[in-house]
């Protein structure tokens, strides 16, 4: 999972994994938030040498790099759709549908930055690994 | 009693209600009715308006009563799961309040503290049916030799659980900003540097307290729900202080009013308690109360036709300002505005952010409906209404 500061965001940059280190990519999930920080979910393969540069050069331009093998998930019973977990969700994937004032989670937005963890007073927000290998 | 062109007696209504033929609104939908049929035609037609809250309400807490032992034992320290219950009671009865803290809990010694486990998660295990280990000591008497007890206790297993509030369901209360330049975790949620957020906590147009701004109908006796039981209103709560400044509605602009409450733990039901860990802050208890109004007369149906655009607060900086006793307003906004997602300050939009459920308080004031139209909750009338 790569999040792009708002600097780089309109820079060309995953292309190059490609081009310099001969990696192929399939990008599974793209977006740029109301901050206008981006994130995006690829799934990288080449050699072991190859990916460890290529993510060494990700870094260089500011990225973060993040291993996607955990999502958060929100245990729907425990929610009491306070509203408490909007005001540190960074990419608005926790919102709250009006007029109904009620809390919605779009995982697809989610960074996993997992600031809602232990923002949510009834520990909602839970951090679920999964069992991809990925690096 | 010709001062109103509509006058109903509490006996009145119950009459209706034990008939079946009881009209009962919330305090949303009553809003429209006023504004369509008036003020009278609504208090001829209504018989109650029900209201609702759901939200960390910290002056929330259990007297216990734990059953004796063999040989007897006059408790004098308490524990559930780990979490103190204040003992200085008689034998082997004690009171749990929803923020004590597990022992071994690090507290904000690793800032912000997560608070995990407290007393609001001891009462939720309990409502939820799970077992709960109870430690006990004493310094042993002639009558009371027994020094120690340790057992696993169900909420059925324990002898009388009461929950007794000293102070819930506020008569509105401030929202909080932070303007320092480092995020601060306060009773109020996470609030980020710079004004990033102004969080508040209150149902606004379904708050209790608000649609009987000067208490004609709640005192005393006053029956309720809460936590999914029936229980009552036992008086004014702490720091009840009805004498804040007013709009002309008579809608307090800062908070105001308090409820003690009551109601039997054992008839409560895990959806409408809950534990809370409120990062930074400490753990308590979110708890849902909801209270019918009578409509005895225009006058009160006018008060429970309040909307959220009629209903002000204050907004307060958490980041210096309270800390240091300092509660001066920085703007005072409407609960409409607040539920709309931002408001502009000083020439910026800043998000709002709820800590209240309107969820929950919806369903409960649909429930409290439910129970008073099909003939299981009767009005109560108040011996004494709240100070004013
Ligand atoms: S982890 Fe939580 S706070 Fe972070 S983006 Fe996902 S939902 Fe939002
Ligand atoms: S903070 Fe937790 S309980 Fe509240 S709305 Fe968010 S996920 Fe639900």
């Amino acid at each position: 999972m790569l999040r792009f500061p708002k600097e780089t965001c309109s820079d060309p940059v995953v292309c190059f994994l490609a081009k310099d280190f001969n990696l192929t990519f399939a990008i599974q999930h793209a977006s740029i938030f109301p901050r206008k920080e981006g994130l995006m979910v690829l799934e990288l393969s080449g050699t072991k040498s190859n990916f460890k540069k290529g993510v060494e050069f990700l870094k260089s331009r500011g990225v973060k790099v993040q291993n996607a093998a955990q999502e958060i998930i929100r245990i729907i019973e425990n929610c009491t759709h306070c509203g408490a977990c909007t005001a540190v969700c960074p990419t608005g994937a926790l919102w709250i549908k009006r007029p109904e004032m009620s809390v919605e989670f779009e995982q697809e937005k989610c960074s996993a930055c997992e600031l809602c963890v232990l923002t949510c007073p009834t520990r909602a927000m839970k951090v679920n690994p999964k069992d991809e290998n990925f690096f | 009693m010709a001062k109103f062109k509509v006058n109903k007696s509490y006996a009145q209504i119950n009459e209706k209600i034990k008939k079946g033929q009881v009209v009962v609104v919330t305090a949303e939908e009553i809003i429209d009715i006023v504004r369509q049929e008036g003020p009278v035609e609504a208090a001829r037609r209504v018989d109650v308006v029900t209201t609702g809250t759901f939200a960390p309400m910290c002056s929330s807490g259990v007297f216990f009563n734990i059953g004796q032992s063999r040989p007897l034992i006059r408790t004098t320290k308490t524990y559930f799961n780990n979490v103190e219950a204040y003992s200085g009671v008689a034998a082997i009865d004690c009171y749990l309040g929803a923020t004590a803290v597990c022992e071994d809990d690090p507290l904000n010694k690793v800032y912000p503290g997560e608070f995990n486990y407290g007393g609001g998660h001891v009462i939720e295990d309990l409502v939820a049916g799970k077992s709960v280990h109870i430690a006990a000591s004493s310094y042993g008497t002639d009558c009371y030799p027994n020094r120690e007890i340790e057992r696993d206790m169900t909420l059925k297993d324990i002898p009388t659980a009461t929950l007794c509030n000293p102070r819930n369901a506020y008569q509105n209360y401030n929202a909080a900003i932070n303007l320092s330049n480092k995020t601060v975790y306060t009773y109020m949620g996470t609030l980020k540097p710079q004004g990033g957020n102004i969080n508040y906590c209150n149902a606004g147009e379904l708050s209790p307290l608000l649609n009987d701004p000067y208490y004609k109908t709640i005192g005393i006796g006053t029956r309720i729900f809460i936590g999914g039981a029936k229980g009552y209103v036992v008086g004014h709560g702490t720091q009840h202080n009805p004498g804040n400044a007013r709009t002309e509605k008579g809608i307090p602009v800062r908070p105001s009013g308090t409820l003690w409450t009551m109601g039997n733990l054992k008839e409560m039901n895990k959806d409408w308690l809950k534990g809370v860990s409120i990062r930074g802050y400490g753990c308590s208890l979110s708890l849902g109360i909801g209270i019918p109004i009578p409509i005895l007369n225009e006058e009160i149906v006018q008060y429970t036709a309040i909307s959220d655009s009629d209903i002000y607060t204050q907004v307060l900086d958490f980041g210096v300002n309270y800390p240091n006793g300092n509660f001066e307003s920085l703007a005072q906004v409407s609960y409409a505005q607040l539920k709309s997602g931002s408001i502009r300050l000083n020439g910026e939009d800043i998000q709002t952010v709820p800590l209240s459920s309107m969820v929950k308080a919806r369903q409960i004031a649909d429930i409290l409906k439910e129970w008073i139209r099909s003939g299981k909750f009767f009005l109560g009338e108040p011996q004494e209404t709240l100070p004013v």
